[in-house]
């Protein structure tokens, strides 16, 4: 049995992760904004097969709350084996380009959250000597396009974190994973029309749980997208810029 | 399947769907809209022209499970097999298994699904012990037998229209395990089967019959039947595979010479005459969920399907009549069940279920002397006082309608105001 935190547990990529978890039997542990979808949620793990589903009701723009978060959270489980964290906002791009309030919103929600989330979490887990961080960030931070580079700068700040974070806690024995999905159907989505290219949140969540037990350190889900980003990055920035990506 | 189309692809049409993710959300405003479960319907019944479908397959949430008593409360957009896949390690299975499990408990309730079992076990309604409907007032009503039980009729069967059920509790059955044991055998004619219907309902809890359509003169009405319980049988678990129907064709290669022959070869497989048969529930109940998609088998044109229940006393004749008229078309279809229901009333104001033979076929689109074809098999259902299932129609006449459902005028109590649907809207039209 795991003891897992979920942070943004009432997203439906982390939902459907939590259900495999549920499923082997794992303790979880349930940050999300609305008490009631939490609770709903948490019902349907138990029966789903969790050891535990407790809920905790936070807002990732509260930063000064995470300690007590992260407390709660191993008080609650007896300790901590692993997070996923898993909130985030798809960015109005166009609004963030007339506000830098607005800016600022979302990469406090997209991306300084989760960097102090990590923070807070490193050093609990390194005094314990092991763990897992995982973290989604997205295939939005690989390049910068001009349809949504604010959501993609900020995720591109959690990808180049992360990758920093793996690096300084890989001796202590504390794992970093850097989840990278293409297109879901998920409700941050809903207004997209869907093609072939699109996942299912199922699908993405099993590529999760196979890299939070110690498959790769980056994934990306589904596969396909990482030779599909390849060649987005090597387009030369002469071309690419051109492009009305 | 996509949101949106139902699953004989026709009719077509626009609509604009919502997603439903969470139970709590008020329904959005937005008239007229339907509720579209997992569109296992073969017609318009979830279907919605120009109007909303609010899509609530995300609605997938277990809330508890007791299964010292087998009571199950859910999400109304859980589909039957993810019940199944819950309960059956437990000892539980689903009190009325309809012939495919991927329909959600919503959609299970609002046409208040029946299976092989009807002559032991009723409808889906039978076996409900409560439900919460939500209605575009901001109201929520909690339904049960003794708790709004005019509501808790009005949507048994009420084809979604007097509200989006929001969850649902359960009672499950207690089973031995996943195997199911009993017999098939042939039957040469119409006889035959009523004898072994007869004989078979006492013993067995699944019954039912398949037939062959493309036969006629002294092989009409042949067929085999299928008979089981479930089994205490000790093996490992089975891992069931699924295929998907890839794409679909341009010309549908179910023409009158195939359905001829795969009728020839179904009815003469030794499988046919088996004294002792073991099924896995999932081949014996659900044959065809094992091949998704399988309806774009019948190509872009889609196809109808045709189920009716015949009374009794009256199925004797009419029942060769109908046969007799398939055969005459030459329209013969690949899949015909037939099944004697049992006599417990059904609960809701408009279920299809009533004591009788219910006879259920397929019939790939040709258009007109398709639709030709069904109203003619109408004429006989209307004259012999029987009805045709709303969840498999899109074609019937708003004068068959309303003389099968005479109730349906007391539905129009129920409706939610900012619901309907394309099915409704048609076969309420004045005639
Ligand atoms: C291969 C196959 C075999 C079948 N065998 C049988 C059988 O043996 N017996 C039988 O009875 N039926 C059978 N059916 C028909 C099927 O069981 C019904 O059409 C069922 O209602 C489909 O459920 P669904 O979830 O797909 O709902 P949909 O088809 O999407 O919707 C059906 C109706 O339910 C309403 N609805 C759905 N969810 C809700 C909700 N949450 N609140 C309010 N209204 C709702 C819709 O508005 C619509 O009126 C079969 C269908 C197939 C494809
Ligand atoms: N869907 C995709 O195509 C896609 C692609 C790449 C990456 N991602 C990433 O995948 C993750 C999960 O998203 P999803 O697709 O599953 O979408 P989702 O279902 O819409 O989930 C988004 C989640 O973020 C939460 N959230 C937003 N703002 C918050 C705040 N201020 N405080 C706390 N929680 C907040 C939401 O909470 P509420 O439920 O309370 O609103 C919700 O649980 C996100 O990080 C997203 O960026 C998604």
């Amino acid at each position: 049995m795991q003891r897992i935190l979920i942070v943004g547990a009432t997203s439906a990529i982390a939902e459907a992760t939590a259900r495999l978890f549920a499923s082997r039997g794992d303790a979880l542990f349930l940050a999300g904004r609305s008490p009631s979808r939490l609770e709903a949620i948490a019902d349907d793990l138990k029966v789903r097969g969790a050891n535990l589903a407790a809920t905790y009701v936070f807002d990732a723009r509260a930063f000064d709350r995470f300690p007590a978060l992260l407390q709660a959270a191993s008080a609650c489980l007896g300790g901590l084996d692993a997070a996923l964290i898993a909130h985030g906002m798809l960015s109005d791009q166009i609004a963030c380009q007339r506000s830098v309030e607005q800016l600022r919103e979302q990469f406090d929600i997209n991306a300084l959250s989760v960097m102090a989330l990590c923070t807070d979490l490193a050093n609990q887990l390194v005094s314990q000597g092991h763990g897992v961080i995982a973290v989604i960030s997205s295939v939005a931070g690989d390049r910068g396009r001009r349809s949504n580079y604010v959501y993609g700068s900020a995720k591109a700040a959690v990808t180049a974190f992360t990758s920093g974070l793996r690096q300084r806690l890989y001796p202590q024995g504390v794992r970093v994973v850097t989840i990278k999905p293409g297109f879901v159907g998920t409700p941050m989505t809903a207004a997209f029309k869907k093609s072939a290219l699109w996942a299912t949140p199922a699908s993405v969540a099993a590529d999760i749980v196979r890299a939070m037990d110690g498959g790769k350190a980056v994934i990306y889900t589904p596969w396909f997208w990482r030779p599909l980003m390849w060649i987005v990055r090597s387009v030369p920035e002469a071309m690419f810029r051109r492009l009305r990506l | 399947m996509s949101t949106g189309v139902s699953w004989g692809l026709w009719p077509r049409y626009e609509q604009r769907i919502i997603p439903v993710t969470n139970r709590f959300d008020p329904l959005p405003q937005a008239a007229p809209m339907l509720v579209f479960g997992n569109g296992r319907s073969y017609g318009d019944v979830c279907l919605n022209a120009g109007g909303t479908l609010l899509a609530t397959r995300s609605l997938d949430r277990f809330i508890s499970f007791d299964a010292t008593s087998g009571v199950l409360e859910c999400e109304a957009g859980v589909l039957l097999s993810e019940i199944i896949a819950l309960t059956l390690p437990r000892g539980w299975f689903l009190p009325v298994p309809p012939g495919t499990a991927l329909v959600t408990v919503g959609g299970a309730i609002a046409n208040d699904v029946h299976g092989k079992n009807h002559h032991r076990a009723g409808s889906f309604g039978h076996h409900l012990l409560s439900f919460e409907l939500r209605r575009s007032s901001g109201e929520t009503l909690r339904c049960a037998p003794d708790q709004h039980a005019d509501w808790f009729g009005a949507t048994i069967g009420g084809l979604g229209l007097t509200g989006m059920i929001s969850t649902a509790r359960l009672q499950l059955r207690r089973v031995p395990g996943e195997w199911i044991a009993g017999d098939s055998q042939r039957f040469h004619n119409l006889p035959e089967f009523f004898a072994l219907a007869a004989q078979s309902d006492v013993a067995y809890e699944y019954t039912v019959g398949w037939l062959d359509s493309a036969a006629s003169g002294d092989k009409l009405g042949r067929g085999v039947f299928m008979r089981g319980n479930h089994l205490q049988h000790d093996a490992p678990p089975a891992r069931e595979r699924s295929l998907r129907f890839p794409l679909t064709p341009p010309i549908s290669p179910v023409t009158r010479l195939s359905v001829r022959l795969f009728n020839e070869l179904y009815f003469r497989r030794p499988a046919s005459q088996h004294p002792h048969a073991i099924w896995h529930y999932q081949r014996f109940l659900f044959p065809l969920d094992r091949l998704l998609d399988w309806n774009r088998l019948y190509g872009p044109r889609g196809f109808f399907q045709y189920q009716c229940v015949l009374p009794g006393a009256e199925a004797a004749s009419a029942l060769p009549e109908m046969l007799r008229r398939i055969a005459r078309s030459r329209q013969g279809s690949l899949l015909v069940v037939l099944k004697q229901f049992g006599n417990l009333p059904s609960l809701g104001l408009l279920s299809f279920p009533r004591p009788g033979v219910t006879l259920a076929l397929d019939f790939p689109n040709r258009g007109e002397p398709t639709l030709q074809l069904l109203e003619s098999l109408d004429a006989i259902t209307r004259s012999v006082g029987g009805a045709v299932y709303p969840a498999k129609d899109a074609r019937m006449s708003a004068q068959s309608f309303q003389q099968y459902f005479p109730a349906w005028k007391r539905l129009q109590d129920y409706i939610d105001p900012k619901f309907s649907s394309s099915f409704w809207r048609r076969v309420t039209r004045s005639w």
